[in-house]
């Protein structure tokens, strides 16, 4: 079963298991989106959109031209507000991430390490696009999780430290590859799941971090919906 | 009283060339349009513009914003948190054409509080140990001079100081106003538009239907009407 699935989908499915019905949530763009299609039967979620709701609901049917007023996303997208929503300013919108109101977030990563840092908003020389909400996301939330594939063409993400500029240092609560999943435990990183058919040798050859085994390791479930 | 009309062509009259504009938007979400192309006509430049991010280059994918001016090479400075989906702004920045002074959102957001509040700066937790930390800024602390910004440790947890930012121009867009100014923003469209304006010297908004005072019950009014100084209506 699991082979068929890409390893973004099978990292989202299995954090669709980690959020619990009624939290308050910010999934960050790219595969942290996916993470929505896979919430089990009876999870309902109070989505922020950083630039200004909570509530994110489904794209409308009828969706106002771009110069006409209309709800978007924070990638800009168009999107509605789900009965129970609420919008307001920017200054709210991100004393609720660092003022510590978001049970979760849920990041893409380009490098964890064993200090808990997150490097996922630039490549130098390459990439730089900002850092947008992503600091202020990692800095506040209560629970960070970050989803991540294992490797990037063959070269590890999971570092003994990241050599990527940062986006906040030791707030990474969970991370989440198609591997495994990791938690940070009293600031030590600790192996607490594996994939089916992933040992932990193989873990361990793929992460330069250093990492313990829990002794409650066991393989990872992920949600079936849709399967 | 008087009018606070202002017609879309007398906007040129409060610009000239290296001022400060703040512009409202989210990926150009609550920029107001007729606005920016009032300040691209006017031939305006060595514009140093601060706002949430540099919109859309793509026409098809969302609305331009402050990418119009960017387009037109206005812009000497830009002040924002994600030039991620403009293409030019990157290729600006890149080319050494514009200057990207590049903060987190939440950052520009307290800084644009903060000066439009009377308050000396803030301090957050947002990007301490980052490259946030290590930019470049002016300050003088006790007396004492740095040119990067200052991490403070208070009661044990460290915080970045990050200075106010004020403007001479905020330009708004409104969903509705009344003719005192009132105003009364759509959705997702308000983001960073009440903060401007308390920000800016001069306020301008770009109202989408403007009516009588006292259509706009008090409670509703999101950013009162004592803050803005025109309001351009709709064509």
């Amino acid at each position: 079963m699991t082979q068929e699935l890409s390893a973004k989908e099978f990292i989202a499915r299995r954090i669709a298991l980690e959020l619990k019905d009624g939290d308050v949530v910010n999934l960050g763009i790219g595969l942290p989106t996916l993470v929505a299609n896979y919430l089990p039967e009876g999870v309902h979620l109070m989505l922020q959109s950083e630039n200004g709701f909570l509530g994110i609901g489904p794209v409308p049917e009828d969706v106002p031209p771009i110069g006409k007023p209309r709800m978007v996303n924070a990638g800009g997208q168009p999107c509605s507000i789900i009965p129970g929503g609420s919008t307001f300013d920017t200054s709210i919108s991100f004393a609720l991430m660092r003022g510590g109101h978001l049970d979760a977030c849920v990041l893409g990563g380009l490098q964890v390490d064993e200090n808990a840092d997150l490097a996922n908003w630039m490549v130098p020389g390459k990439n730089v696009p900002g850092m947008g909400g992503a600091m202020d996301l990692a800095v506040g939330a209560r629970q960070v999780i970050v989803a991540m594939e294992h490797t990037a063409k063959g070269e590890k993400k999971i570092l003994k430290k990241c050599n990527l500029p940062l986006t906040a240092k030791g707030r990474v609560s969970t991370l989440v590859t198609e591997k495994a999943l990791f938690r940070f435990h009293d600031g030590k990183l600790v192996l607490e799941e594996y994939a089916p058919g992933v040992s932990v040798e193989e873990i361990r050859a793929e992460t330069e971090a250093s990492f313990t085994v829990s002794d409650k390791l066991k393989e990872m479930v992920i949600s079936q919906v849709g399967l | 009283m008087k009018s606070k009309r202002l017609e879309i062509e007398k906007v040129a009259s409060f610009l000239r060339d290296g001022m400060t504009i703040m512009y409202g938007g989210f990926m150009g979400n609550g920029t107001p349009p007729r606005l920016m192309q009032a300040i691209l006509d006017s031939g305006v430049k060595d514009l140093t513009m601060i706002g949430d991010d540099t919109a859309f280059s793509d026409a098809t994918k969302g609305p331009e914003g402050v990418g119009l001016l960017i387009r037109h090479h206005r812009v000497k400075k830009m002040i924002t948190g994600h030039i991620g989906l403009n293409k030019e702004a990157q290729r600006q920045m890149i080319a050494g054409e514009m200057e990207i002074e590049l903060s987190p959102i939440g950052t520009i957001a307290e800084r644009i509080r903060a000066g439009g509040s009377g308050l000396g700066g803030v301090l957050t937790p947002t990007g301490v140990g980052t490259t946030v930390a290590e930019d470049k800024q002016d300050i003088s602390l006790n007396g004492k001079k740095y040119d990067t910004k200052q991490t403070l440790n208070i009661n044990g947890k460290d915080y970045l100081l990050e200075l106010p930012l004020v403007a001479d121009l905020a330009v708004l867009e409104a969903v509705k106003s009344d003719k005192m100014g009132n105003l009364v923003y759509y959705g997702s469209m308000r983001n960073h538009n009440p903060l401007m304006a308390l920000a800016a010297k001069t306020v301008i908004v770009e109202a989408h239907d403007v009516v009588e005072v006292g259509y706009i019950t008090p409670d509703e009014v999101m950013t009162p009407g004592i803050l803005v100084d025109y309001i351009v209506y709709p064509k």
